[in-house]
This record gives structure tokens, sequence and C-alpha cells, in this order.
């Protein structure tokens, strides 16, 4: 009798587990070292400090480091596949990382969300891109502004120099797409590797060019180096960088050369400076409160902005996806899919996201301000 | 391109090819000793650099932990091959040598970064205390890794020389952080030359290029230890035999090599921003010198970098986006040239 109640109550104790649902797990890939640390350490700090749950359920994330190499990247994500059978994938930091994280994702039938910038991660909707999404804006997005702002001030010619990688590569193709529609010429392109200790070729042949601005397509502090040459080299004409130079480390390595320079940005970096009635100012300076607590040594960044997106997308989507299925199983991963493609209206610290089926990115024009550098500091053009 | 930029660009050509010329130096100085490709020779570069830069900023050189950790670590060693059953009797002057080297010494470095005004020393003196920092690194890296495998192939010491860079990446990392810096110019001067624009900066470093060489060329021909070095490189047995000791030429010629990368660091810290792996590809466009120079020559592998120098200059206005690849491959009619026109074996083909 003793023996079958023991039984029984064994049995029980062992089905317990399947009762229960099972904790959310989030497989996420940073770039925290390599030349795109910049990027992936602040983005790592956030996610330290991100509530461990959603909607009463336990989340899980585990951070790896791709060492800003796409190779490694994928590697991650296919052990998060495989081994701890994710319900999400977040990542890369970088373009090239993501851009070959998709296939993983997409043959797992697992959502993605790349914290990277190029358009090219999530469109067109294709039957792969179905499974990803992102949170920054695109480089597309923050072109418009640029050739908007370009245009506004009498601007007719361009020189382009930025990374000879996907990064690079990408801005400049969209640069080129949007500059037509703008009357702004492009007279020379150039291009020059993050590591690189000297670009005074490529100013060169920009300054043979002699165009009204130069656009200068890089991430991080390597971004300085053709300012500080052209500069150096006497160039009077405007400099334009992308949002991917947004820290504070690039204005320490700019200097002087980087003053005056304009650059679109997403409305986080000026949170300060936007008007009260913004929505977007809000979650900004709840956010800048709960990273400043936990860092008091570094500011909150661009960065480490969208990497809180990624946790008001989910706290967002899980409550709707967990009404139609588990975690842990193929059903609510496609749930979760289809909760986050149909996000609308969410507030978060860089935009007003509205996903579809054709756009799983979400912004529009108020996702991003041009922002001038004024005496070291960003400064809202208004 | 008209002549003005074509002088520009051969400017800043010979002031990289400078630096690479004596990155290369070092790298064929250390192969010829101990058949190591010192790949780590461009961490030692920024190891350099990010110090001084850290100097001048008055902050406590991290660097000083890794000296430390690294002098404990050899002295363990050298405590245990004296004292563990079935070692080698040696005179008690060999553990007090390495006290006085791996133990003292580095602590002497660390009391003077604590205790000294870091900021508010003149430059000589940062420059000086940025060798004394990261120079030793590199014979200590020699007693860890490379000593003990010294009659491995070339290819296993490669193999180890890149596992040695890995780790100083991670460190460098840990170290300096992912964020680069630029340390202060020399000097802010600027002479016009015609179309030229001088700067004082490049000058100095072509000139302290040129003295360096200068230096090494007349420690090698002049005195006891330098052709004891020459010695070693030529013949390790013979030099064994007529009393010159090996292991000694191995750290000294590692210890060369560290004051190369260290100052190499200090020399191109002002010009341009460094990163923790920005090293590496400078250490590669150095070794490219040093293959020109067949690994055996000093003369051909300065050249050969400085020629690096100046084809990274112009292929960067002609092609920028193929920069690297034509830097590169000119390692490949080089190797073809070498192999048509050498008649010598290697020693290893003969065992």
């Amino acid at each position: 009798m003793l023996k079958k109640l023991l039984l029984a109550s064994a049995v029980a104790l062992s089905l317990l587990p399947l009762v229960a649902n099972a904790d959310i797990k989030v497989g996420v890939t940073l770039s925290t070292t390599g030349p795109a640390a910049s990027l992936g350490i602040p983005e790592k700090m956030a996610f330290a400090i991100m509530p461990k749950e959603i909607d009463g359920q336990k989340v899980d994330y585990i951070v790896l480091d791709d060492a800003s190499d796409p190779v490694a990247a994928v590697k991650n994500t296919r052990k998060f596949v495989s081994e701890d059978k994710v319900d999400v994938i977040v990542g890369s930091s970088t373009t090239p990382s993501s851009l070959a994280m998709i296939d993983v994702a997409a043959d797992s039938q697992t959502p993605m969300i790349s914290i990277a910038s190029s358009i090219k991660i999530v469109d067109p909707v294709d039957a792969k891109r179905f499974w990803v999404f992102k949170t920054p804006q695109t480089d597309a997005i923050m072109l418009t502004a640029v050739t908007a702002h370009m245009a506004d001030h009498g601007i007719k010619t361009v020189g382009l120099i930025g990374f000879n990688d996907a990064y690079g590569e990408g801005v400049m193709r969209e640069f080129n797409t949007l500059s037509s529609l703008h009357h702004l010429k492009v007279v020379a392109q150039e291009e020059y590797k993050r590591n690189d200790t000297s670009v005074i070729g490529q100013v060169l042949k920009i300054m043979e060019a002699n165009p009204d601005a130069v656009l200068i397509a890089a991430s991080g502090t390597p971004g300085a180096l053709p300012a500080t040459t052209l500069r150096d080299r006497g160039y009077k004409g405007k400099i334009y960088f992308t949002d991917g130079i947004i820290n504070q480390d690039f204005l320490r390595v700019g200097g002087k050369a980087v003053e005056g320079a304009y650059l679109p940005a997403g409305p986080f970096v000026v949170a300060k400076q936007l008007p009260d009635s913004n929505p977007i100012k809000k979650v900004s300076l709840d956010f800048i409160k709960r990273y400043d607590a936990a860092y008091p040594k570094s500011p909150a960044n661009s960065f480490s902005a969208h990497a809180w997106n990624v946790y008001l997308l989910l706290k967002n989507a899980v409550p709707v996806a967990l009404k139609t299925a588990k975690p842990g199983t193929k059903e609510f991963r496609r749930a979760l899919r289809d909760a986050l493609e149909n996000t609308t209206n969410l507030v978060t610290a860089h935009g007003i996201m509205n996903m579809s089926k054709t756009d799983h990115m979400g912004f529009d024009q108020r996702s991003r301000v041009m922002v001038e550098i004024v005496k070291g500091q960003w400064k809202l053009v208004q | 391109m008209d002549t003005s930029i074509a002088l520009i660009l051969a400017q800043d050509g010979i002031t990289t090819g400078a630096v690479y010329a004596l990155l290369a130096v070092g790298l064929v100085l250390v192969f010829a000793v101990t058949r190591v490709i010192f790949i780590p020779q461009g961490e030692m570069v920024t190891y350099g650099a990010l110090t001084m830069v850290m100097l001048q900023a008055g902050a406590f050189p991290t660097t000083v932990w890794m000296l430390l950790a690294m002098g404990l670590a050899v002295f363990i060693k050298d405590v245990w091959s004296r004292l563990r059953p079935g070692a080698a009797p040696a005179g008690s002057h060999v553990l007090r040598n390495s006290a006085l080297l791996n133990l003292l010494l580095p602590v002497v470095v660390y009391l003077l970064a604590r205790l000294l005004p870091l900021q508010a020393l003149d430059l000589p003196a940062q420059a000086a205390l940025t060798l004394a920092i990261v120079a030793p690194l590199a014979p200590m890296w020699y007693r860890l890794a490379f000593e003990p495998l010294a009659h491995a192939s070339v290819l296993v010491l490669l193999i180890v020389a890149v596992a040695v860079h890995f780790v100083m990446l991670g460190l460098g990392l840990a170290m300096f952080g992912a964020e680069g810096a630029r340390s202060n110019p020399f000097s802010d001067l600027r002479f016009h030359l015609g179309p030229l624009s001088l700067s004082g900066q490049g000058l100095a470093v072509i000139v302290a290029s040129v003295l360096i060489m200068a230096a090494l060329s007349l420690f090698f021909n002049a005195t006891v230890a330098g052709k004891a070095l020459r010695a070693t490189a030529v013949n390790r047995l013979g030099a064994r035999l007529v009393g010159i000791e090996v292991a000694h030429s191995g750290q000294l010629a590692f210890l060369l090599a560290g004051l190369i990368g260290a100052f190499s660091g200090i020399l191109i810290g002002p010009a341009t921003t460094l990163y923790y792996d920005s090293g590496f590809v400078i250490g590669l466009k150095g070794f490219v010198g040093a293959i020109i120079g067949g690994m055996v020559s000093y003369p051909i592998a300065a050249g050969g970098a400085l020629f690096v120098g100046l084809m990274e200059a112009y292929a960067s206005f002609w092609a920028s986006a193929y920069k690297e690849v034509l830097v590169f491959a000119l390692i490949v009619p080089v190797l073809v040239w070498r192999s048509f026109s050498s008649h010598t074996l290697l020693d290893e083909e003969e065992e």
C-alpha cells in the first residue's frame, strides 16, 4: 500500500514540470569584443538590467559574444537553436553578422530580432525574412533625413567614404538610390577598413573631386579618422555621419575635427531636448534613469537603447503569444513571430513601432531627428 | 594625380613605411635567432601606444599588472625547474638572477608607475617608463611559451606564436577597453617645402626609425653580445660549442623585439587612433617586409617594408577598396622570385 502511494506521488511529482509553463528562453549574440565592441558592450549592459519576467513568465537571457565575426555569430545561433532551444534569437550588433544569422533563424523557424542597421536585414520580407525583425532604424530611414537636410542646405555634390563591409556598402548603396531624388550628385566614393591607421589616399581622392559635403558611412570610433584627415587637409565643406557613430568615445576621439558635423539620430540621443509632448521622451528618460542607476560611470547611449527596445518589443508580444501556445514549443515560436509582426503603436526609446507583413522594422519619420555636434555634445537641430 | 598629391602620398607612405621597417627588422631578428615568427610583435606596438596614452592621461597603466603577473609566472617556472625532483644541478645565482629580473624589476616598475606624477613627466621620461613596462613582456613570453619548445619545428613555433597573439589580444581588450585612443604629438611643427607640408611629427618618426636601425647595426657589429646573437642566428649548435649561452641569446632577441615594438607604438601613437586590435594588421605588414627580406636580410627587409608603406599609400588613392588585397598580394611574386633565386637549403631539411 505504502509502495503504491510512493509510486503514485513520484509519478505526480515528475509530471509537475510538464504542467507548469517552461521559461521563455532568449538567445542573445552580441559583438562585445572585436571592432564592434563599442556597439556590443552597451547592448550587453542593457540586457543585464532587463527585468527577468514578462507577464508572470520567467525569461532567461542567454548572452554570448561573437567577437564581431559573422562566423561566430552563426555558430552561436546554431547553438541557441539546437542546444538551448530558444524561443527567440536576438542579435547581432552588426549588419554582416545579422545577415549571416538569417538563414539559421529561418531554417529553425525561430523569430529573430536584430540590433543592426541595414535595411537588407528585413527587406524584402521573403520566406526567410518572414522570421526576422529589427529594432534600430534602417539606414534607409536615416539617410532620408540626411538627404533632405543636404538638399535644404544647398548641397549639390557629395563625396562618400565608408567601411568596405556590408554596413558601409549598404549605406553607400542606399545613399546612391536616394541621392537622385534630391538632385544630389555623388562625385567620389571611397572605402576603408575599420582598423586602418591612415586614410590619406582616400581623402585626397575625395578632395580632388571637391564635393560640397562628405558623408562618412562608418560605425563606432573608427568613423572619426576620415573626419580628422579631411579637416587636417583643409577641407572646408560640411561633414555628415550616419547614426552608427553615436557614442561618447567617438566625440572624444574626433575632438575638434567633428565639431559642426551633422548626423541623423534616434530621438533617444537628444531625449532631454525633446518637447514634453513627445511620447518617446518619457520612455527614453525612464530607460536612462534605470541604466544610470545601474551603471553610474557610463551614460546610456543609443546602442543600449536599441537593446532595451528588444525588451519592450518582447514585453508587448509575449503576452499575446502566451495565449495560444506554451514556451519551448514550435507553436509558441510561430505565435511569437505573429505577435511581433502585429506590433502596433508601441512607443519605444527610439520611436513608435508599427510592424506589418511588409515592414518588419516599424519605424516612421518620428524615429529620426537631425543632430549637430556642438561643443562636444549632441544638439537637436530644430 | 598631380605632383603635389603624389608627394603627399609619398610622405605618408614613407612615414608608415618607417614604422613597418622597424617591425620587419624586429621580426627578422627574432626569426634568425630563435626561428620563431613573432606574430605578437603587432600587439607589442599597441601595448606600447596605449600604455603611453594612459601615462599621458595620468591614469595608472594597467599593463603593469600584466608585467607583474608574467614576472611571477616566469619566476615560479624557474623555481619549479630548479627544485623539482630530478632537476639538473645549477648554481644559486640562477634563482637569484631570476628573482631580480622577474620579481624585483616588475615591482620597481610598479612602484614607479604608482608614485611618479605620470602626467607631469616630460615626453622622454614617459617614453622610457612605457618601454620599461611593455618591452620586458616579450622575453617573458619567450621564457614561458617558446623556450620550452626551442627544438620544435618552425610550424609548431608559429602556431604557438599565433596562440600568444590571441592571449595578448584578449588581455589587451581587458586592459585597454574596446575604444581607441591617440597619444599627444611630439611636436606641432609644420613647415612647408614646396607643395609639401612636412610635420615635425612625421620627421621625428622617420629620424627615430633610422637611428634605431643604425643603433641595431652598431650593436650587431661592434659589441660582444651582438656578435653572440649573430653567431646564434647563423648556427645554434656551433654557438653553443664556442661557449655562447643560446638561451640568453633568445631572451636578448625577444627583448630587442619588444623594445622595437613598444617604441614603434610610441612613434605611431600620436599619428593615428590605435585600438586594442589594430596591432595585428600592422604587424602583418611588417611581416610582408620581412618576407621580402627572405627572413634573413635586415636591409632588404627594411627596404621591403618601406615599399609596402608606399604601396599602401598609393593603393589607397587609386583603388581604396582593394588596398589590403594589393599589399598582401605582394607576397606572392616575392616568394616566386625568392624560390627561383635562392640556392641554399634550410637547416630543417637536412635533419
